[in-house]
């Protein structure tokens, strides 16, 4: 036992040596634990990955681009399409109604506890998602919904006003659900470190509010901003879930095309939904870097 | 100064409005019985499905096998890469950024081109942990790791060492209580994750509660809102408690 106390250690502080006591034998789970924890991440994250890569661009002769190729094909020039500017439409909304939310939120002028059910709920809300966010909205504003229902009987009668919930204008609603929550979450810690002295020395430099706004708090946000809205739009490109449910893959996004090759609804081969597995997760990879990169200049304003 | 004027109430309002009015839809769709009648028929012919029940215990065992799976091996996984081979964190860290990067419908295409048997694997429904808690993976990575940042694991450890503890009692009695806080907030999360889980479960062919509440919802919408009531109960509780034990934080989990 005495020798756990005389156990080397190296100057950055990481343990040389175990104690004598545990031996070679007391590193075997350890390593036994990382490794499992590796092998599994290889074998069902990593390789089904490159799998799919691989598949995109082989066929019975061996390499191929044909189906790399086939992407600029009408129906899924559409689809990538659709999902862009869904995403990008449902993330627009998300940051500007998520961030004046928030913004609003953490006003001091605001009751605490109002601001605490706004943070707990926008929890809440942006976990609520997929197939009970889809009926949830087909309860309100589908044909039969209860807010269809409740203006029909005042006069108005949305569907026969060109209004679907069923269409790209209706999934934009359903998914700045999710969105603006999201938004309110992600951007609360960079509002909140805009530092009040800036306002007031602005202030008293005779500064209106929106000359604060033009020239100092909305370029410091900017990182923030983007890197927030390349999130959402990440989001509402990878989801899958609340589409299918809301139209039954009517509505061509890549994410319901994909699934529609797996389950041999279409008649395409498998290797073009590998090619459009690959495609989105190249869309999300830049996804991923563009917004890493925004951050980090977000974050020299962070103390 | 801030001001708090109109704009800021007309903006909460509407908020208010869009976020409360479908939940209280919801509720009013699931009592309606058409023609102004209100009731409970679509909860009686709810209970009255035989494959009610089995679907949403089937989700309620794959949450808890994904809790297990963070608990039983990204936990100790990340504290044994922490102490003994903190050279390996960027291979951690690029793990636990992958599964944002493949979207689930991505990784799903992935694994029933790679994973075609054998069958005690792919056939049970328990596969999905798999898949699932990879899902978990970028949220309880995070947690986890803020947690063993905030404790100074190795000081810890020495300590106990020094103290003549052997491993497993350090992980037992000093890392785990620390870290308390982080599993648990992942834990729960990941758990209201799973329950809404419809990607893998609808494409590998398991019946799990969101494929049901999708199922009902083709031909009796009524129940289907009964279902996304309850659905939405789930997630509430979920992160009531999440946010109980992260004195605050709120989570984001993955399931779109």
């Amino acid at each position: 036992m005495s020798q756990a106390a005389t156990t080397p250690l190296r100057r950055d502080g990481v343990v040389h040596k175990r104690p004598a006591s545990q031996g070679v034998a007391g590193l075997i789970l350890p390593y036994s634990v990382i490794g499992l924890f590796i092998a599994l991440a290889a074998l069902f994250m990593a390789a089904p990955t490159v799998m799919l890569a691989v598949q995109s661009v082989t066929d019975d002769h061996g390499f191929t681009l044909k189906y790399l190729e086939a992407l600029g094909g009408d129906n899924i020039v559409v689809a990538f399409r659709n999902s862009i500017v869904l995403s990008i439409a449902s993330a627009a909304i998300g940051v500007v109604a998520g961030g004046l939310i928030a913004y609003f939120v953490i006003s001091p002028a605001m009751p605490i506890t109002l601001r605490s059910a706004v943070t707990s709920f926008s929890a809440v809300a942006a976990n609520f998602a997929g197939v009970p966010l889809a009926f949830a909205f087909v309860s309100t504003l589908g044909t039969l919904g209860m807010l269809t229902q409740g203006l029909r009987s005042l006069g108005v009668d949305i569907y026969g006003l060109g209004f679907s919930l069923f269409s790209m204008t209706g999934l934009t609603i359903v998914y700045a659900y999710f969105q603006i929550p999201l938004m309110v979450i992600i951007i609360t810690p960079a509002l909140l470190a805009l530092r009040t002295e800036w306002r007031e020395s602005s202030e008293n430099l005779g500064a209106t509010s929106g000359q604060y706004w033009r020239m100092i708090g909305l370029p410091v946000l900017l990182p923030s901003l983007i890197s927030a809205f390349i999130l959402l739009f990440g989001s509402a490109f990878s989801a899958y879930a609340t589409a299918y449910a809301l139209t039954s893959g009517n509505i061509a996004l890549l994410t319901t095309e994909i699934a529609n090759v797996l389950s041999g609804d279409v008649s395409s081969s498998p290797q073009t939904g590998a090619a459009l597995a690959v495609g989105m997760i190249v869309v999300m990879v830049g996804v991923l870097v563009i917004s890493a990169a925004f951050s980090r200049r977000a974050s020299r304003w962070h103390k | 100064m801030r001001r708090f004027g109109l704009a800021g109430w007309t903006v909460l309002g509407l908020a208010g409005l869009y976020f409360i009015v479908p939940l209280l839809m919801t509720v009013s769709f699931s009592l309606w019985q058409g023609h102004g009648n209100y009731g409970f028929d679509a909860y009686r012919s709810l209970l009255a499905r035989p494959n009610l029940l089995p679907s949403l215990i089937v989700s309620i065992e794959l949450g808890l096998a994904t809790c297990a799976a963070i608990v039983l091996l990204l936990a100790p996984a990340m504290i044994f890469m922490h102490l003994y081979a903190p050279k390996l964190r960027p291979v951690f860290e690029f793990i636990a950024a992958l599964p944002f990067v493949v979207p689930a419908i991505a990784l799903v295409a992935g694994l029933s081109v790679l994973f075609t048997g054998p069958d005690w694997l792919i056939g049970t429904p328990f596969y999905l942990t798999i898949p699932y808690f990879f899902l978990a993976l970028p949220y309880a990575y995070r947690a986890i790791d803020v947690g063993i940042r905030a404790i100074d694991l190795t000081t810890l450890t020495e300590a106990g060492q020094s103290l003549g503890a052997s491993l497993g009692q350090i992980i037992r009695m000093v890392v785990l209580p620390s870290l308390r806080p982080a599993l648990i907030g992942s834990m729960l999360l990941s758990f209201a994750v799973v329950m809404g889980e419809f990607t893998f479960a609808n494409v590998l062919l398991f019946h799990t509660f969101a494929v049901l509440i999708n199922e009902v919802g083709q031909n009796a919408p009524t129940e289907a809102a009964a279902l996304s009531t309850l659905s939405f109960l789930i997630t509430w509780g979920a992160m009531l408690g999440v946010l109980m034990v992260g004195r605050g934080n709120a989570q984001l989990g993955g399931a779109r």
